[in-house]
């Protein structure tokens, strides 16, 4: 980050030694330092995948966002970028791996599918959504989003990072014991099974005349 | 066009076996009816007499009003030429039981339990019927037409709420579960027990044998996937290994399953254009071209001339950055991390810059229309073509083999490693590249002429090891032989209409059945289907090229090293969209 930029405005820094000194906020610093460097997860799932992957290539480059250290381990990873229609079949997996990313953590949904069902809502293996079980950050529309819709949605998350505070973030709260972002993982049933819903389903199952 | 089996089969078959075969009468559909107690025995006549070496679909179709189920066969012989429909019917009281040609042609062995999982067919002496698309112990065959999804509206699209009542909910208020879910009356979620692979781990039991020596090693299963670097996106395998061999292996599908086949018999037929770009990710227009030339040819509409033109070089610009990645991404799985994919998709993008021109989208083009294409090519965007296929993409071709064909870790990692042979290829239905690196030079744009291909002069690329190498440099070959093609296309492209018919978005297609075959980049790519009259397709399936090529991934992984999985797999070229659909 330039200097100018990286400084708080309402210092007066004498003009030769700007070069050397800036004043800021731990939070500046400690946020810039992150949306410089967000990893995302080495992760498709279907056709979105693929611009994902021509948004890493030449043209395009997501390098220049720090975005380019595509971790195949979830454990490396920052961001869970959710590219491509998310199956009922895939989903346990899916959830899985977002509860071994450490924190920080944040879920793009990249396309249609993975925002809404997209062109597939209706099928019976097609769950209408990632955020029926994960909490997303950023959606990015298209069907599939152009790389440059995406590296548009990348700066979204950049500037959602900006507005976080190192004060209130819950990873660093020494209060919160439990990982507060834990997704039970669904279970493949008859048809697919979400744990935190156990009792609406049998509810539901058991009012349902006829069938 | 090339349903209609030679008249000579006919007298052969029906002759050979009285009372069993009988040919198909219903209009519009051809080929034959098989007794099903006879099925085994008229298939191996039909592939050791009659020469029908190569099996290429089978799928069931449900005849609901008839009370009756279906299984349809379609085999090819690799010398190329008509093929054979036989078909099998048993009345719709389940068990729906129909005997497995899995002895006969190894190639049905995946089809075979798809059809089992979406249509409940039971295939009796299937040696490993499980589901293969959705998981073991979902409730119900969703491609039954009285099986309804959870967000079921009403049979057919356009639903009368969107039009005319131009009406708007969400589909979860309608669902009792407020979500896509479906549960049978009084299920309790807390007494289900899940079935946790038990039946794959099962099926993979059979690898282990006692060693000679008295020592009794333990064999250890390993899965990769769904979520694994090299897998080229959600496929999983779960393998057998014997220290570092791997003696056992099972392709797990189904991840992302997105019920195309269900929603196609919802939609009407041009509905469907736009979901096959979803098939095969990578090659939208071949997808397009596929399913255009099937309901053409139900529909018995010529293709305008300049369309004809443009489908060809379409589809061939669209094997060139396939097999461009495919290159890319080999070396990928190898090591060589990114910089050989980085070159591909510095192609890519100048080949996707075109369909961005003629179609409005990079990926999913939605071009075709049935008896044409929906917009011309301007002429700026022809020479942009002409550029790219005499200047540019030749050059780079060269540059790639001057890195990599002969660079000598690349040679030493790819040469002599197996692949497949000609005769496992043939008997597990593989087709496209992998098939004719390993010498059998079959190639549908020549065995099975479609569209315009006997206009130009070029070559079937074959080479005869079938191992990795060659694998690796057919792509390279075919990639000539298509800039070939392309060159003398964008040459004699002549001037006219684009499309025969006049816009619609409704068509009129005639009851009957048709069986649409294209060589796609990645094999045979084929759509089965069946009309009732009505305007909406009654059967809608895919055969794709990447699903019926896993069924050799067993045979082509037994006895090699682990190390070799990956590479193997790269080359199949598979893409889920298509495997999974
Ligand atoms: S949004 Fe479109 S491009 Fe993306 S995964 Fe879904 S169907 Fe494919």
């Amino acid at each position: 980050m330039e200097n100018e930029k990286l400084s708080l405005p309402q210092y007066d820094i004498p003009e030769d030694i700007q070069n050397a000194v800036a004043i800021t906020t731990l939070d500046r610093l400690y946020n810039w330092g992150r949306r410089s460097s967000v990893w995302p997860l080495m992760f498709g799932l279907a056709c979105c995948a693929i611009e994902m992957i021509a948004a890493q290539a030449g043209r395009y480059d997501m390098a220049r966002f720090g975005m380019e250290v595509m971790r195949p381990t979830p454990r490396q990873a920052d961001m869970m970028l959710v590219s491509g229609t998310v199956t009922k079949k895939m989903v346990p997996a899916i959830i899985r791996l977002y509860n071994q990313m450490p924190e920080p953590k944040y879920v793009v949904a990249m396309g249609a599918c993975a925002s809404g069902g997209g062109p597939f809502k209706e099928g019976y293996n097609v769950v209408a959504g990632i955020d029926k079980f994960l909490p997303v950050d950023v959606y990015i529309p298209g069907c599939p989003p152009t790389p440059q819709a995406l590296i548009a949605g990348m700066i979204k998350l950049q500037e959602k990072i900006d507005k976080q505070s190192i004060k209130k973030a819950p990873w660093y709260n020494k209060k919160v014991k439990e990982d507060v972002n834990f997704v039970p993982v669904p279970v493949l049933g008859p048809d697919l099974m979400d744990p935190r819903r156990y009792e609406e389903i049998k509810a539901a199952a058991a009012a349902k005349e006829g069938a | 066009m090339m349903t209609a089996p030679a008249s000579t089969t006919t007298i052969d078959l029906t002759q050979r076996f009285p009372g069993v075969v009988t040919p198909d009468a219903r209009p519009g559909y051809s080929g034959f009816i098989v007794e099903k107690d006879k099925l085994v025995e008229v298939a191996t006549a039909i592939r050791d007499e009659l020469g029908f070496d190569l099996l290429t679909a089978v799928t069931g179709v449900d005849y609901l009003p008839e009370n009756k189920m279906e299984v349809v066969y379609h085999a090819y012989k690799t010398t190329g030429g008509p093929g054979l429909v036989f078909r099998v019917q048993v009345p719709r009281v389940d068990p729906v039981e129909v005997p497995s040609l899995v002895h006969v042609y190894p190639s049905a062995d995946l089809q075979e339990r798809e059809a089992w999982d979406l249509l409940g067919i039971k295939f009796t002496g299937h040696p490993d019927l499980r589901r293969i698309l959705m998981w073991e112990g979902y409730e119900g065959h969703p491609l039954r037409k009285d099986w309804q999804e959870p967000f079921y509206e009403e049979e057919v699209k356009p639903f009368k709420s969107r039009w005319p009542d131009g009406k708007f909910f969400m589909a979860e208020d309608r669902n009792p579960f407020k979500d896509n879910l479906k549960f049978p009356q009084n299920f309790d979620p807390e007494k289900w027990i899940p079935e946790n692979d038990e039946m794959l781990y099962q099926s993979l039991k059979r690898y282990t044998v006692k060693s000679e020596d008295g020592m009794t090693t333990d064999r250890i299963v390993v899965n990769m996937g769904p979520q694994h670097p090299s897998t080229h996106g959600v496929f999983r395998a779960a393998l057998t290994l014997d220290g570092e061999t791997i003696v056992g292996l099972k392709p797990v599908v189904g991840y992302l399953h997105r019920n195309h086949d269900k929603i196609g018999e919802r939609n009407t037929f041009l509905q469907n254009m736009p979901f096959t770009d979803r098939l095969d990710y990578f090659n939208s227009m071949s997808n397009n071209f596929g399913y255009a030339i099937t309901v053409e040819k139900l529909m018995k509409i010529p293709v305008a001339e300049r369309a004809e033109y443009i489908r060809v070089i379409m589809a061939e610009l669209s094997r060139i950055q396939n097999h461009m990645v495919f290159v890319g991404m080999l070396l990928n799985d190898l090591g060589a991390m990114y910089t050989p994919a980085l070159y591909a998709f510095e192609e890519r993008e100048l080949i996707l810059d075109i369909f961005e021109a003629v179609s409005g989208s990079r990926m999913m083009c939605n071009y075709f229309r049935f008896g044409g294409v929906v917009r011309d090519v301007p002429d700026d965007v022809l020479q942009k073509i002409k550029d790219l296929v005499f200047d540019r993409l030749p050059g780079k071709t060269d540059e790639f083999e001057r890195l990599l064909s002969e660079n000598e870790v690349l040679v030493s990692r790819l040469k002599g490693v197996k692949v497949v042979d000609a005769e496992t290829a043939v008997k597990y239905g593989v087709t496209g590249p992998v098939l004719r690196a390993a010498g059998v030079p079959y190639d549908l744009r020549r065995a099975d002429p479609y569209s315009v291909y006997d206009r130009f002069d070029w070559d079937v690329a074959v080479r005869h090891n079938g191992d990795m190498y060659d694998n690796y440099l057919i792509r390279i070959d075919e990639i000539r032989q298509s800039l070939r093609i392309l060159q003398q296309a964008v040459k004699t492209i002549p001037q006219g209409p684009i499309n025969s018919q006049k816009p619609q978005y409704q068509v009129r297609v005639p009851a009957g059945e048709s069986y649409g075959r294209i060589e796609s980049p990645k094999g045979e790519l084929a759509f089965y289907v069946v009309s009732n009259g009505k305007p909406n397709p009654w059967r809608y399936h895919v055969r794709p090229a990447s699903f019926v090529n896993i069924t050799c991934l067993e045979q082509m992984c037994i006895g090699t090293k682990i190390a070799d999985f990956v590479a193997l797999l790269g080359m199949l070229d598979i893409v889920m969209g298509e495997l999974d659909r």
